[in-house]
């Protein structure tokens, strides 16, 4: 009896005490060097898409190490901070970045679940973020409200659902689609209403759109009624895993339709056996002659060791475009930041030349790629 | 006599609770605490209120529950839906708080009125049944009502839940929670816990306290959720389901079933953890978070196989029949 | 006709995948009492395993799955010695909430980067996939591998349970460890091999799993886990045909709706035939009512 009571005593004192050192441990930010800014990432790094956050994080640090870790005349100082995509706790690792390592710019997060608390945080504080991949229009505008402070680098939903569907018309002369999506992810919702709208404004048909939830693994149901339908497409438009599953699938339920999905599907680790013949959209093409494509892919192969996918491309441009923000800027003072990243004309990055539009989403054009004998191959160039 | 010092005790936690109320203020006026700690501090109080509720259904009246996070959410998405459409003044944040509250006993009324009947993992697979139910319908909510945003999550709920308030709640809620374990009604949910035939035996009607514990419980889930939408800027549907449920699950059974000093302090502390590993750990170990988090729980629960507090509770939450035993000749009906 | 009859077949390959991991599910459930969390993780080692097997170390794939048995078997006596064992007497919410932390530990530690790595894997299937079509209706090798293999584990472990020494032991455990220890039951031993026979069960189904589904990664296994072990407690927890039972219902159930309601609402409606059945029978479809205490 004793003892445990002893036992728990400790237990409280422990506690707090490790709630006084985590609080003490904030309270004592190194003195600033002379010329220091400080920039944060937030990616998943653990957890269910820590890939997604490997992949982001690996682009960032390349980034970082080849401005030789300075930024006009400033030093470069980051912080790297995981959300496990859990949006609470991007909540609350923004807040940490913000007020305690005091950070004038943000690059993240990976999800949009993520990134849109980020951003409702850090425009509050004033503090500007770049997110690489969130695609989810709330990210930077929410109900009409403008947030000044937040950008990103990826396309947002619309202009890659409706360049999939004016490509499955125009170019392949389909009639008919289905889309499976998953229900649970904005990104995938996202391109499959614009797809659906620009489709059937276009004169086609949606004969099914089917969801499935995330951890979903068997789609046999729902592919073998569409089996029957047989439509001229199959949009998938996910992440590459998934993709590459129902490809996968689909084939063995005899579906012949032609798949077509979005950047999700540019990656290594695509099952391309499965999916060949298929089209997606994308933000550049690795068989686009500029040389920053190139320069970019050999850089990150070098380094990792394997093929750069979309989020580590996208990671590495809303890193330099940030980069070149502040340099232009040439201050840590994020309202001066943000003026210099909105004015961004024609920067050249991997993913294209990039501007902003008044919403803080790129303009750039988007490229078509179509998987073949196991590569992707470059098919055309759309202009948004 | 005792009496007298019931009292007296009484004041002196009134006094303490203001102390350390004054303290954190302090600590946060002069910059000890900056916003970061703060909205984790907040975010613990939080947790610790939803964390009661499951103690009170599970530690105390022993319905195994693994779907509380399920009634986390009706609360924050209630509310949020209350402060969205009334803004962020005080009166209407009540009243979203209040709204919170009753949605998530009323669903936990009607959801217990079948499946209270069930037992052990039987109740605890239901009940896990029931938050994938409420996932699925949280993705799919926006084709009824578009404000709560359907799996593109929800926006725009005012934040007007400061410390101040989250405190208030976070008092107001032990308070309860102590109240009713100790009141007539309290002890026989334990009774139904230690052994339902002989409860019934004696003439508790067993499915009504189950059911008095259970809305009570998640009451305080929807409370603790009201609160987190206004502290929050997001709700997302992944905040509510299955993993969240175990969260509220592993703190109760890690304080000591039927602690809720052990309930609170744990809450607290695993919040903490979480976010004390990511300052420990830095940069470069990042990745082990997760592992380490893990081990600790492991190996808590093999050093502590009571839970950390046993079923003992300390200070105010402590029952009055110890505390009645230092007058000479008391004797203390219940 | 044939439609529906493609959908039964669906389900029925489905319901088998879960049959295969809530099998050993049941079992350890049936002797010891404790809803097994890290079984889905467990799973999960054995899909990789076997995945490392027949691309990485050219095993044939019959090799690869006795491989994934084996390390998966000692992964399983592992955690039981370390982590139930020592909690077998305390309550039994205690040995489920180490079993959380366990399966929270695995998930983690195999998404490292010195072990599985956090990426998803494509699976190259070991042999070619053949398909039959009788009647209208397409069968794949895949699915008969997969039928068969579940029919031969439960009738094997009804064997195992009913006919053999070991299996005598194990019901005796399952009454009363005391008593069971009186009679001569080496109960450590007893419960060792208990957890070693699920895990390597559970290795078998992520093998197979695998195959069918070619795609691995790290968090594979929450929620097959979770359909497995919902579906044992569908049948009827702790009982064999319960399980192969309870899969079958849920497999058809998520594949139905999603064929003929909504594939949005599949989750929804495989859950809520649970509660229901559960409301009716609240110990499973097959379960006997019996008094029993967390």
């Amino acid at each position: 009896m004793r003892v445990s009571k002893w036992v728990a005593l400790l237990t409280v004192i422990l506690f707090s005490l490790s709630i006084i050192a985590g609080c003490g441990g904030g309270q004592a930010p190194p003195p600033a060097a002379a010329e220091e800014i400080k920039i944060g990432l937030i990616a998943p790094l653990t957890g269910d898409v820590k890939t997604f956050g490997e992949s982001v994080k690996n682009a960032f640090e390349l980034a970082i190490e080849e401005s030789g870790n300075k930024v006009g005349d400033f030093n470069i100082k980051y912080v790297i901070a995981d959300d496990r995509n859990v949006a609470t706790e991007a909540v609350n690792v923004a807040d940490k970045l913000i007020t305690q390592d005091k950070v004038s710019a943000i690059v993240g997060s990976v999800t949009s679940s993520c990134t849109i608390p980020i951003s409702e945080v850090a425009q509050a504080a004033g503090v500007v973020v770049i997110s690489p991949t969130a695609t989810n229009p709330k990210v930077t505008v929410d109900a009409g409200n403008r947030k000044d402070f937040i950008f990103r680098a990826c396309f947002i939903d619309p202009f890659q659902g409706t360049v999939a569907a004016r490509f499955a018309l125009d170019e392949l002369g389909a009639k008919t689609a289905a889309v499976l999506f998953d229900q649970g992810n904005d990104y995938t919702i996202g391109l499959k209403d614009f797809f659906k709208e620009a489709f059937v404004a276009g004169g086609g048909t949606m004969l099914a759109e089917e969801a499935y939830a995330k951890t979903d693994t068997d789609f046999s149901a729902v592919l073998t009624r569409i089996a029957q339908l047989k439509p001229d497409i199959l949009f998938l438009p996910d992440y590459y895993q998934k993709a590459s599953l129902i490809g996968k699938q689909a084939r063995d339920k005899g579906i012949t339709a032609v798949f077509l999905g979005g950047d999700g599907w540019d990656s290594p680790d695509l099952d391309f056996a499965a999916m060949e013949g298929g089209y997606f959209t994308n933000h550049y093409s690795p068989e686009d002659p500029r040389p920053v494509v190139a320069e970019w892919v050999a850089k990150y192969t070098a380094k990792y060791g394997q093929t750069p996918d979309a989020l580590a491309t996208l990671a590495y441009d809303a890193t330099n475009l940030l980069l070149a923000a502040i340099e232009k800027a040439g201050s840590k003072d994020p309202a001066a930041i943000r003026d210099a990243m909105a004015a961004t004309d024609g920067f050249q990055a991997v993913s294209g030349s990039i501007s902003f539009d008044e919403n803080g989403n790129p303009i750039k054009s988007a490229a078509i790629l179509q998987v073949k004998d196991g590569a992707q191959k470059f098919v055309t160039i759309v202009d948004p | 006599m005792g009496v007298n010092s019931n009292y007296k005790r009484l004041a002196l936690y009134a006094a303490g609770t203001v102390a350390v109320y004054a303290l954190i203020k302090l600590l946060v006026l002069s910059g000890f605490i900056n916003p970061y700690w703060q909205r984790v501090l907040d975010q613990s109080m939080i947790v610790a209120i939803g964390a009661l509720g499951l103690s009170v259904i599970f530690g105390i009246s022993g319905q195994f529950s693994i779907g509380h996070a399920a009634f986390y959410g009706i609360g924050a998405y209630t509310a949020g839906l209350v402060t969205k459409s009334l803004g962020g003044e005080a009166a209407a944040f009540l009243a979203a708080l209040v709204a919170g509250v009753f949605m998530a006993a009323l669903v936990a009324f009607l959801f217990g009125l079948p499946v209270l009947r069930l037992t052990s993992d039987y109740l605890g697979i239901a009940t896990l049944g029931f938050g994938v139910i409420c996932k699925v319908g949280f993705d799919n909510a926006n084709k009824v009502i578009p404000a709560m945003g359907g799996a593109t999550g929800m926006t725009g709920v005012p934040q007007v839940a400061d410390f101040d308030w989250i405190f208030l709640f976070f008092i107001l809620s032990i308070v309860l929670a102590r109240n009713f374990v100790q009141s007539a009604q309290g002890r026989s949910c334990m009774a139904l816990r230690e052994d339902e035939v002989a409860a019934n035996v004696i003439g508790i009607n067993i499915f009504r306290y189950k059911m008095l514990a259970f809305v009570f419980g998640c009451g305080l889930a929807g409370l603790a959720g009201a609160l987190y939408a206004h502290r929050y800027p997001f709700l997302h549907p992944s905040n509510f389901d299955f993993l969240p449920s175990v969260d509220f699950l592993i703190i109760v059974v890690l304080g000591g079933m039927g602690s809720l000093t052990g309930t609170v302090v744990t809450a607290i502390g695993w919040v903490f953890l979480l976010e004390v590993l990511r300052a420990v750990l830095g940069m470069a170990f990042m990745d082990w978070r997760g592992v380490i988090y893990a081990l600790i729980l492991v190996v808590t629960i093999l050093v502590r196989r009571q839970g950390l507090f046993g079923n003992k509770e300390y200070g105010f939450l402590a029952p009055r029949v110890f505390k009645a035993k230092e007058g000479p000749n008391a004797t203390v009906k219940g | 006709m044939e439609y529906f009859l493609e959908q039964v077949i669906n389900g029925l390959q489905l319901g088998m995948v879960y049959a295969l991991i809530a099998l050993g599910y049941t079992m350890v459930y049936g002797i010891v009492r404790l809803i097994n969390f890290a079984h889905g993780d467990v799973f999960m080692v054995g899909a990789f395993i076997g995945y490392f097997g027949f691309t990485n170390w050219n095993m044939p794939w019959p090799l690869a799955i006795v491989v994934a048995m084996i390390i998966c078997a000692a992964l399983g006596m592992t955690i039981e010695r370390l982590a139930y064992r020592p909690l077998r007497y305390a309550p039994r919410i205690m040995a489920l909430i180490a079993a959380i932390g366990v399966s929270f530990f695995i998930e983690y530690f195999c998404s490292l980067k010195f072990m599985f790595g956090p990426n998803y894997r494509v699976v190259q299937r070991p042999f070619e996939e053949v398909y039959w079509s009788i009647g209208g209706v397409t069968i794949s090798n895949i699915q008969v591998l997969i039928f068969v293999t579940a029919v031969i584990m439960l009738i094997g472990l009804q064997y195992l349970v009913y006919r053999t020494k070991l299996g005598a032991a194990m019901r005796t455990l399952s009454f009363d460890h005391d008593t069971a220890r009186l009679m001569g039951v080496n109960v450590d031993r007893t419960i060792s091999l208990t957890f070693g026979i699920g895990a390597a069960l559970a290795a078998v189904g992520g093998v197979l799993y695998a195959i069918a589904y070619p795609q691995i990664f790290t968090f594979m296994g929450i929620m097959p886990g979770l359909k497995a072990f919902t579906a044992a407690v569908l049948g009827g927890i702790g009982l064999i045909p319960g399980a192969m039972l309870g899969a079958l219902i849920m497999g058809q159930a998520e594949v139905m709706t999603a064929a003929f309601i909504s594939s949005q609402l599949r989750d929804m409606i495989a859950f809520s035939i649970l509660i229901l059945v559960l409301l009716i029978k609240p110990t499973g479809i097959l379960g006997k009512t019996q008094p029993e205490k967390v």
